[in-house]
């Protein structure tokens, strides 16, 4: 695998390699922190002195639809011992999938200094290096967080409606099938959660996953990126773009390629997606 | 809960009378246990049919019979970071294996969210409730 620095990313300094993790590991300046779809994972082992941020206790709030305001997330970072300086490092199952989704959040509170690992849990894995059971001693602090910022890389339904009305660039991450319509969800997951299938009229198909090496989970070099994105796709990265897929997790992953590694000058993510998209009455659907 | 067997009987009640992180320590002390379809019964690569649909953890079901007519219900797992699949097929092997097969088939399939809670996510509960329902198939057959 190439180093990071010669993939040619835009952004570069959004990536840390599992090396530069491996010896970060006690930095008081940094927290590495991982985030799963599986539950028991960070408790079966995790990198040493990592901390577990859960996508749905974590992230969400427990009641309306919508993510941590203020409060809630400076007493999340309080939590996890993290000051605004702290550089924060996500990691996690499902090729970052997950880390990304956290990444993506704490965006939306301008915590910039923030990484992901390249490769997530399945290369530290791979390597053979260590995970550990020990839950580390966090010393709390007292973050105190902007207010949530939804301007920048979110986008609500009504903007999603004058995006295509402008047509603007839309990037669904979902599955081919979801995105024909024959499906409402990915393969092996339940047929449930919109009445109507299909995909918003205009938008490109780029399953989420055709930016990483499938065997060790790192993201694509850029000369690959721009092949799928730029080339084939037709997307300009000096337009306005949407990236969406069920319920914004895998967007998330699509938002992090299209920001970061390959620059996009405007890119959000329509968290609302398709659970939102497909239950809503009267919207333009397309198959 | 009457009809269940005993032994998932208890364990569903060990695990509701615990707070969430001492649940998970349960089910990470469970997969742990875990042992992999024995070689005498199936070995990779697992044919197809016995793949447990829905399950994104790559699992295969295999059952054996017992003298008396019972089953003994056994599982390969080929992802490795599969811990939730591990934990319920050390459960089902714990707590079913050598059950009636009537008792077996009248299991319902969404005790994987009294297992693991509801906060399950909707991908991971359908692999697990999966993993319940290929049991109940082959006490079927």
């Amino acid at each position: 695998m190439t180093d990071i620095s010669d993939r040619g990313y835009v952004n570069d300094e959004v990536l840390v390699s599992t090396e530069w993790v491996a010896t970060h590991l006690h930095d008081p300046n940094v927290r590495i922190i991982e985030s799963n779809e599986d539950q028991l994972l960070y408790k079966s082992g995790h990198i040493r002195n990592a901390v577990e941020v859960d996508w749905v206790r974590d992230l969400n709030d427990q009641v309306v639809r919508d993510y941590l305001n203020r409060a809630q997330f400076s007493e999340l970072a309080s939590r996890i011992g993290i000051s605004r300086d702290t550089t924060v490092v996500f990691y996690g199952d499902k090729n970052n999938w997950w880390a990304c989704y956290a990444f993506w959040v704490f965006q939306l509170f301008g915590h910039t200094n923030a990484k992901v690992m390249d490769g997530g849990r399945l290369k530290w894995e791979r390597e053979g290096r260590e995970l550990t059971r020990d839950i580390p001693a966090i010393s709390t602090t007292d973050y105190s967080s902007p207010e949530r910022n939804d301007i920048v890389d979110r986008v609500f339904r009504d903007g999603v409606l004058k995006h295509i009305e402008g047509r603007g660039q839309l990037v669904d991450v979902r599955s081919p099938e979801e995105y024909s319509g024959e499906r409402l969800h990915m393969p092996d997951y339940p047929n449930e959660g919109a009445l109507r299938g299909g995909h918003i009229p205009g938008a490109r198909s780029v399953p989420w996953a055709r930016a990483i090496h499938p065997e060790d989970g790192t993201f694509l070099s850029a000369e690959k990126l721009k092949q799928i994105y730029l080339v084939e796709q037709k997307l300009d990265p000096k337009q306005p773009t949407v990236a969406y897929c069920r319920i914004g997790e895998r967007s998330s992953h699509t938002w992090f390629v299209l920001k970061y590694l390959l620059g996009f000058d405007d890119v959000k993510n329509y968290d609302g997606s398709w659970t939102e998209w497909g239950n809503l009455v009267g919207v333009p659907v397309e198959k | 809960m009457d009809e269940l067997p005993h032994k998932l009987r208890d364990l569903l009640e060990e695990l509701r009378s615990v707070d969430s992180d001492t649940r998970g320590e349960i089910l990470i002390e469970l997969a742990d246990t875990f042992t992999s379809v024995p070689p005498e019964v199936a070995t990779p690569p697992y044919p197809a049919e016995s793949r447990v649909p829905g399950c994104e953890s790559e699992v295969f079901a295999f059952a054996t019979n017992r003298s008396d007519g019972s089953r003994d219900y056994h599982f390969a797992v080929q992802n490795p970071q599969g811990i939730s699949a591990k934990a319920m097929a050390a459960i089902i092997q714990q707590t079913l294996n050598g059950e009636p097969l009537s008792t077996i088939q009248a299991l319902p399939q969404d005790i994987a969210y009294e297992i693991f809670g509801r906060t399950l996510s909707m991908g991971k509960g359908q692999g697990l409730m999966s993993m319940i329902g290929m049991v109940k198939a082959l006490a079927a057959k």
